[in-house]
């Protein structure tokens, strides 16, 4: 029976159980870790529920609590958006200078190339710690610098509301070598004819970058701007550390992350968390097409090849 | 012709020489400005790292120096009488000698003694004295801070976590990277589309109903959630290989195929072997995600005793805050691991990187 039914089989059905075969595993995990989830997650996102009782529906009602009548979510949203608004375009200023330097011949390229990369293979908790230390009016290294070469007193950083993000910021640049990596590469990618081309006309430095190389990195530009984006919603691990769970002095590093995992396994608010990350889905995905739509005004592709 | 001829006409004179040789200058001015900047940043990035190794060598005591140096220098002491005073350098009369300061009078003034001969004093103004100290190494810490709390323990769990997270990742990636890269049906392509689209999924959102069902499945507190989903691949990880198998022609697999060979045993002898040097970045970058990754352990992982070094190192920060040189010391024993795998296959890492970066 089972000889007979595969000797029906075409050569092209054959292929296609191949290759069903083959993605299985990602498409059973899809439903049972994505899809489904997803579904869930929106149900449970109308509906009251602390994981130990039957979700009750409550329909828009944790939407509405979230921008009607909780101005926490507010707060989260704007200390993510002011680490967003500082970090990215710093993130993005520096990085880019210094892979513009590194890119200038410059005599043992891999060793620094090493070290600004360093410590984006670290990130996370042991990081955040360090940092927190080194910041530190007590033991730290950096108020007593400030104060020695700038006479300048420091702040409390993490423990003074005003400087806790600034902070943050200036940790987030020690970790732009990631990026520096890949703005390398995009530049070591630019053809040397465009640049002879451009000596030819008569273009200067300036006008060689201004004309060439920076048109040419608009595409790495972009992504990392949309990764940047992302990933200050997605901010967590850091603020986390920094203050043990809580948020911080007057809950100046709630980010809109910490906040829905506060909600989700301190307060045991799974329904408003669910509704919490939709809206970061929304926000997340709205942020997205945003960038993707504006960028045929200021990114450049190389003909259709470029283009994803 | 005529061009020619009169470009010939026109000797290359001293000016075009001394242009080209000024443009060189330029350049290698800008080049030793960018240099120097370049060192100053590597320098920069290498302080944080400085700062945890020293600190982390530190005796309580030695912590309280402020500025603290970079060096863990400890104050010489002598013994004077049975008792143990700081060693000074004093000057006396243009003579440098040590003595220890045994006795603080008011208007920052000090009595100083010889410590040879005790009955030798000096009263002279403490701050224009310097005094002796030398480095002093504490690597008693690691021991200390290991056994503080059941960093073996969590060691452990990592390790677990990390290794046989990274096989599921390698064998499942591998499998739906083939399964995307040589079979051609229009239903593939749409799930194709479909898998990439859930790189820009936020794992918030799928992230409360996963752990209801890991709960509801008894999981939440053991190493399983952090485990099992890793052998039913993710999008990143199969979009990296699956581009690097697209760029292996195909002729190799129809000489396997028109051998007798099975897709899957085309797979295992003609494309992985080749596709090693994906395969590996894939490794490393699990291995980075799983050691340091703290948002998942912290979520599904409860008990003590079930911890990762990540939620550990975050919980012993949190307890033992004052220590902050044994802190630092477990710190560094975090970051060992991926800093050494980094010198050992940077090769590797950059090209990833250059590969989901550029043409993610």
């Amino acid at each position: 029976m089972q000889l007979l039914r595969r000797r029906r089989l075409t050569l092209a059905q054959k292929e296609d159980l191949w290759a069903l075969f083959f993605i299985a595993p990602w498409l059973i995990g899809f439903v049972i870790f994505t899809a489904g989830p997803m579904l869930f997650s929106f149900f449970f996102s109308l509906t009251r529920y602390n994981i130990v009782d039957a979700p009750i529906f409550i329909g828009f009602e944790n939407y509405v609590r979230a921008f009607g009548r909780d101005p926490l979510f507010w707060h989260s949203l704007r200390v993510t958006l002011y680490y967003g608004a500082l970090s990215l375009p710093l993130g993005l200023i520096v990085g880019f200078g210094l892979s513009l330097l590194l890119n200038q011949q410059v005599p043992l390229l891999s060793l620094w190339r090493t070290i600004y990369f360093l410590p984006s293979v670290i990130a996370g908790v042991a990081v955040a710690i360090v940092w927190s230390r080194i910041f530190s009016p007590q033991v730290g290294i950096l108020n007593p610098f400030l104060e020695r070469t700038f006479g300048i007193k420091g702040p409390g950083w993490f423990t003074d509301p005003n400087w806790a993000i600034p902070g943050l910021v200036i940790m987030s640049l020690w970790g732009v070598g990631g990026g520096v990596i890949i703005y390398l590469a995009g530049l070591q990618g630019i053809p040397t004819s465009l640049y002879d081309a451009a000596r030819v006309d008569g273009a200067n430095a300036l006008q060689r970058f201004r004309y060439v190389t920076l048109p040419m990195m608009t595409p790495v530009l972009f992504y990392m701007l949309v990764l940047g984006l992302i990933g200050a919603f997605q901010y967590f691990t850091e603020a986390y550390v920094i203050s043990g769970g809580g948020g911080g002095p007057q809950r100046a590093t709630l980010f809109y992350n910490l906040y829905l995992y506060q909600n989700a396994f301190k307060f045991n608010e799974m329904g408003y968390a669910s509704a919490l990350a939709w809206v970061l889905f929304l926000i997340v995905l709205a942020l997205t097409l945003l960038v993707f739509r504006s960028s045929a005004l200021w990114v450049y592709y190389e003909g259709e090849v470029r283009k994803r | 012709m005529a061009s020619i001829e009169a470009q010939r006409m026109q000797p290359p004179t001293t000016v075009t020489h001394s242009r080209l040789q000024s443009m060189r200058l330029q350049s290698l001015a800008g080049r030793t400005i960018a240099t120097l900047v370049i060192a100053t940043g590597a320098l920069i990035i290498l302080i944080p790292f400085l700062f945890m190794i020293s600190t982390s060598l530190k005796s309580k005591n030695q912590l309280r120096a402020v500025p603290p140096p970079l060096i863990p220098w400890e104050t010489t002491m002598v013994e004077v009488a049975g008792k143990r005073e700081p060693l000074y350098r004093v000057t006396i009369d243009g003579e440098t000698r040590e003595m220890a300061l045994v006795k603080n009078q008011p208007g920052g003034m000090g009595v100083f003694v010889d410590p040879v001969d005790p009955e030798q004093s000096v009263t002279l103004k403490i701050a224009e004295q310097t005094p002796v100290r030398h480095i002093e190494l504490h690597p008693e810490n690691y021991a200390e801070a290991m056994t503080a709390v059941p960093f073996p323990r969590y060691l452990l769990n990592t390790l677990i976590v990390t290794f046989v997270g990274m096989t599921g990742v390698l064998l499942s990636c591998t499998l739906v990277a083939y399964g995307f890269s040589r079979f051609r049906a229009p239903w593939l392509n749409w799930l194709f589309i479909v898998l990439l689209s859930t790189i820009m999924l936020p794992r918030q959102v799928t992230l409360i109903p996963v752990y209801v069902l890991f709960q509801r499945l008894g999981w939440v507190d053991t190493l399983l959630p952090l485990i099992v989903p890793t052998f039913f691949a993710n999008a990143y990880d199969v979009f990296l290989i699956r581009q690097f198998l697209m760029t292996i022609p195909l002729e190799m697999d129809d000489a396997a195929k028109i051998d007798g060979a099975s897709p899957l045993q085309t797979l295992w002898h003609v494309l992985v072997p080749q596709a090693m040097p994906v395969i590996v970045t894939v490794a490393i970058f699990h291995f980075l995600y799983a050691w340091n990754d703290f948002y998942e352990p912290l979520i599904f992982l409860h008990s003590r005793h079930n911890w990762t070094m990540a939620v550990g190192l975050q919980t012993f920060n949190a307890l033992y805050a004052v220590n902050t040189h044994l802190i630092m010391a477990a710190s560094v024993v975090m970051v060992i691991p991926p800093v050494l795998l980094f010198f050992l296959a940077q090769r590797y890492f950059i090209q990833g990187v250059v590969i989901s970066g550029v043409k993610g």
